[in-house]
């Protein structure tokens, strides 16, 4: 139940405070500069201690380009989008639909230069005079617009009770400390602040008090996190093409590298490339890795079908590679502003011939970085592409996190052989299982031993990487790569799970929609206890076989129409395929809980 | 060569080695298995001669290609260095990314005129941009040989072939492509002028960036008719070489014979090396890029094609010199390649 359903029943006069627990959304034009302001709003609450999280929720093209800000803010630390009790109303072509949709009981902060909003009287309206707040404010005229947004920082700081230091604070952090612009924008905030003080009467319950519950935290975005973890997994090639929502993935190596990544001599260890498409991307990749680089890039679902027959390619001839997927919604243009997890059967099959790839499945910041640099030892471990399959509600939005750990273990090359360790064994076979997992070793070009060279080819080939038409070649280079596949299993992570002994229900789900049923879980404590397994990887292990055999029907729930996941484990399950159900949406927008809730509930109801 | 043996030491003394005491099969590949007659095994066989006479490390080159029968040639010389047969149309992507990765490394690619001209024009663009440094031969046939026969994007307009019919469009010229997208070193030649084609795969060797090489490589299975202007016949008949070549390695420093005023050039590479041409158009100026662009011009409207090379310019660096590459990025350590815990914990301050 939201805090608006209960204050409700409490009855409509009577509103008891309501703290550290609603849902804001502040709607804006896009290009006048609103992320600050938001941003500022975020890292308030975030300084205060309260677990908090911020959507962007950005249409690409209707006209006049409306952005909407969401910022859940719980005590309980729950970050799943809900719809919000509070409007912060500052886009005029946007505004009539907006207070439409604020709940009974909501609140409307709205630009004075609004006309013919909607008067409810089931809301609070609280009216911000910009203009007269930011008149005589020493800016350049271009930075008006930017500045006029501080005023409903101030009204809500105001409103909500957020100590101005809090906010002078967050302000700071947002222009990374630069003073003039610290300044301007904190003159409006003050004057906004004062003026509500002086001219508003508080009538909501709505209000923060501070807490601990951020402390030593972070506050980063997926891709950010991503790229953070590419630096130190040793990516030395980075190729891309530019496309939303994955761009901010390589904006951020691009900040980054050159700040982390030079050596003694100030030389840099890293190239990216900005390449004409992203087949030319994946080239470049698997043209890097085959010769000893450590070769990264990120994309979206378009990008993945241009890279479909290079992923193929190195498949077969096993050349590692790490590609993220910031998924978005639909084929070319499709909702590429909107978040969804549509290509997971796609990338995992992606190719020509029997192909099959790990594709690591972020949650969080923490596990974007640790994803960043291990898929990058899995792609060499494991001689072949690896996805990284991130969506665009983690990608680009901020989110909360512990600070990352370091790298728990030494940098992995794989089975690389160098000229010594040929001479000792007297040459090599590029396509050979030595070790029987599958794996075989290969050399680097350069390697300064007659022995070395093998050529690499998509052609059919045998051990000795020979071209060959032989069925028996065929078909045991095939099986080896199975094999490989297998091996992969206990390689890539295990999947996180929450066993609950009294659950006859379970439910797997994978990256973001992790917070829509963390929360909607709680809420079904009682009446629908379940446990709840995470994939964090493509291919599953034994512990996801486990898991499905200890429950009675277990509900793969996931952000697309056909029940991608679903298919996969069905098909990885055949035993178990019955009692493996599909929960799949998709509408552009991220899972809520109470989404989740209601849908549990009706499919267990028509299962019963 | 597919099962590579290391050279043999105790080799009979009548067998000539190079100065690196390799001899000439040392730089050969697997046997052929295109049509005998065909181009393309005519140019795989000089660049065997050109490796044996540059005593080139196996170890130091890289060899690349796309796809097609052209595309197959890398399997047939320098056995005995690392070999990538990428995608149709893909060579560039890759040599860039195993350029970047190991910029010590020297590439010679092989391509067809359907796989650079048609499916991979845009990436022999973009890689000459990038100005990658690698020798990219064109085995130019004006045919898709491998899928029998088809027009390539460089078949002469009005060309009328058995299997394919009338090619109703213009020709593309891909040295005129190669200089328009900034490429430094653009030589066409005939896969029939083993001497020609061998001197100007060492200048190529040696340049700074990419260095494209678009040899008229005849197709004796689809495209050989001898009005066909990729044909023998035709070749042997319509050729004019721009200048004579003579190559000379900065490794053995030769003094350069007395050369008539005007009629040589003689042009210094990026390694040290030289290249002298004979000019046999009076007054042709190689480093003119608009000239360049007008003689070319005027072969295709006369039908003839001029060889040797057409264009020079040693200024741009190449990508690994814009990058500021230093240690080859595949040869860097673990600690060179991850910052230590305490640069993360600082990093991370920036984000409380
Ligand atoms: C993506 C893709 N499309 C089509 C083909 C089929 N194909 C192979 S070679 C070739 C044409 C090769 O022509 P060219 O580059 O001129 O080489 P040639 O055989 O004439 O030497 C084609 C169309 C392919 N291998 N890959
Ligand atoms: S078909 Fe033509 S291009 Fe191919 S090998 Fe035969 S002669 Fe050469
Ligand atoms: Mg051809």
């Amino acid at each position: 139940m939201s805090v608006l359903e209960r204050q409700q029943e409490a009855g409509h006069a009577i509103r008891s405070p309501v703290i550290n627990d609603f849902s804001l959304v502040v709607a804006t034009a896009n290009g006048t500069g609103s992320q600050t302001a938001n941003l500022t709003l975020l890292r308030s609450f975030f300084k205060l201690g309260i677990p908090v999280h911020g959507k962007n929720i950005f249409p690409s093209n209707i006209q006049g380009l409306p952005t909407w800000y969401h910022i859940r803010v719980s005590h309980e630390g729950y970050i799943a989008r809900r719809p919000s009790e509070i409007l912060v109303a500052f886009n005029p072509a946007t505004a009539h639909d907006d207070v439409q949709e604020l709940p009974s009981g909501g609140v409307c902060i709205y630009s004075a230069d609004l006309k013919n909003l909607p008067q409810r009287n089931d809301l609070i309206y609280y009216r911000v005079p910009v203009g007269e707040l930011i008149a005589g404010i020493d800016v350049p005229v271009k930075r008006k617009p930017y500045i006029a947004n501080m005023a409903y920082v101030g009204v809500v700081a105001w409103m909500l009770e957020v100590p101005l230091e809090v906010v002078e604070e967050a302000l700071g952090a947002q222009f990374g400390y630069r003073q003039k612009l610290v300044e301007s924008n904190q003159q409006v905030v003050d004057r906004a602040y004062a003026w509500a003080a002086e001219n508003l009467s508080k009538q909501d319950p709505f209000r923060v008090e501070p807490m601990n519950k951020t402390e030593g935290l972070i506050v980063m975005t997926g891709n950010e996190a991503g790229a953070l973890g590419a630096v130190f997994g040793g990516a030395s090639v980075a190729a891309w093409y530019p496309i939303t929502p994955s761009t901010s993935f390589m904006d951020a190596l691009r900040e980054y590298l050159p700040k982390l990544r030079k050596d003694d001599q100030g030389k840099p260890t890293y190239t990216i490339i900005q390449a004409e498409d992203e087949l030319a991307a994946a080239g470049m990749l698997l043209g890097a890795g085959w010769a000893g680089a450590r070769a990264v890039t990120s994309t979206s679902g378009p990008g993945i079908s241009l890279m479909a027959e290079f992923v193929s390619y190195g498949y077969f001839t096993e050349v590692p590679a790490v590609i993220w997927d910031i998924q978005r919604v639909g084929p070319s243009t499709g909702l590429p502003t909107r978040t969804s997890q549509g290509d997971i059967a796609f990338a995992y099959t992606l190719g020509h011939g029997d192909t099959k790839h790990p594709i690591l499945l972020p949650s969080s910041i923490e596990e974007c970085f640790e994803f960043g640099w291990k898929s990058l030892d899995l792609a060499e471990q494991l001689q072949t592409p690896v996805f990284v399959l991130s969506d665009l509600d983690l990608g680009m939005n901020n989110w909360m996190g512990r600070p990352f750990e370091y790298p728990d273990q030494p940098m992995q090359r794989g089975k690389v052989l160098s000229a010594e360790q040929l001479q000792a064994m007297g040459g090599f076979a590029r396509y050979k299982d030595v070790d029987g997992d599958g794996i075989p070793y290969r050399t680097l070009p350069g390697t300064d031993h007659p022995l070395a060279a093998y050529f690499n080819r998509g052609s059919g080939h045998n051990e000795q990487a020979q071209y060959s038409e032989r069925a028996e070649d065929w078909l045991n280079n095939m099986a080896r790569i199975a094999r490989k596949f297998e091996t992969a299993r206990d390689l890539v992570p295990a999947p996180a799970t929450e066993l609950n002994p009294s659950a006859r229900v379970g439910i797997i789900a994978f990256g973001t929609t992790r917070y829509a049923i963390e929360e909607a879980r709680d809420r079904l404590a009682h009446r629908l206890p379940t446990s709840l397994l995470r994939l964090r990887a493509l291919p599953i292990n034994q512990a996801v076989r486990d898991f499905v055999a200890a429950h009675e029907r277990v509900y793969v729930i996931e952000l697309n129409r056909g029940g991608q996941m679903h298919g996969i484990l069905q098909n990885e399950l055949p035993e178990f395929a019955g009692r493996l159900r599909s929960i799949a949406y998709l509408d552009g927008m991220p899972l809520t809980a109470r989404w989740v809730e209601d849908r549990l509930l009706k499919e267990e109801e028509s299962s019963l | 060569m597919e099962n590579p043996t290391p050279p043999s030491t105790d080799r009979a003394q009548v067998i000539k080695t190079n100065a690196i005491g390799l001899s000439k099969k040392d730089y050969d590949g697997a046997p052929s298995t295109l049509c005998k007659g065909c181009g393309h095994n005519s140019i795989a066989s000089q660049i065997v001669q050109v490796g044996f006479e540059l005593n080139l490390r196996a170890h130091e080159i890289i060899k690349l290609s796309g796809i097609g029968c052209s595309s197959k040639s890398p399997a047939y010389f320098l056995g005995m260095s690392h070999g990538f047969n990428a995608l149709h149309g893909r060579m560039p992507s890759v040599s860039t990314g195993a350029l970047i990765a190991n910029h010590t490394l020297r590439a010679i690619g092989v391509s067809g005129d359907g796989d650079t001209g048609s499916i991979g024009m845009g990436q022999f663009k973009h890689l000459m941009r990038r100005n990658v440094r690698m020798v990219y031969i064109v085995e130019n046939n004006g045919v898709y040989g491998l899928t029998k026969g088809q027009f390539s994007a460089t078949a002469e307009e009005g060309l009328q072939l058995k299997y394919a019919g009338v090619n109703e469009f213009p020709q593309v010229d891909l040295c005129m492509e190669a200089i328009i997208a900034g490429c430094g070193f653009v030589a066409r030649s005939f896969a029939g002028d083993a001497k020609q084609v061998r001197e100007l795969l060492k200048a190529a060797l040696s340049h700074r960036g990419t260095a494209v090489l678009d040899i008229i490589s005849p197709c004796v299975a689809f495209n050989n008719e001898d009005d066909s202007p990729k044909s023998y016949g035709y070749g042997t008949k319509h050729e004019k070489p721009l200048h004579e070549l003579g190559f000379i390695p900065y490794a053995e420093e030769i003094s350069i014979e007395p050369m008539e005023p005007g009629e040589f050039r003689t042009v210094r590479l990026h390694d040290g090396s030289h290249i002298s041409l004979r000019n046999l158009d009076s007054g042709y100026d190689p480093t003119h890029k608009l000239a360049a662009l007008e003689r070319l011009q005027r072969a295709q409207d006369t039908r003839e094609f001029i060889t040797g090379l057409i264009y020079y310019n040693p200024d741009r660096p190449s990508l690994a010199e814009v990058e500021e590459l230093d240690t080859p990025l595949a040869q860097l350590s673990a600690e060179q390649l991850r910052p230590s815990k305490a640069a993360l914990d600082q990093f991370l301050q920036s984000y409380r």
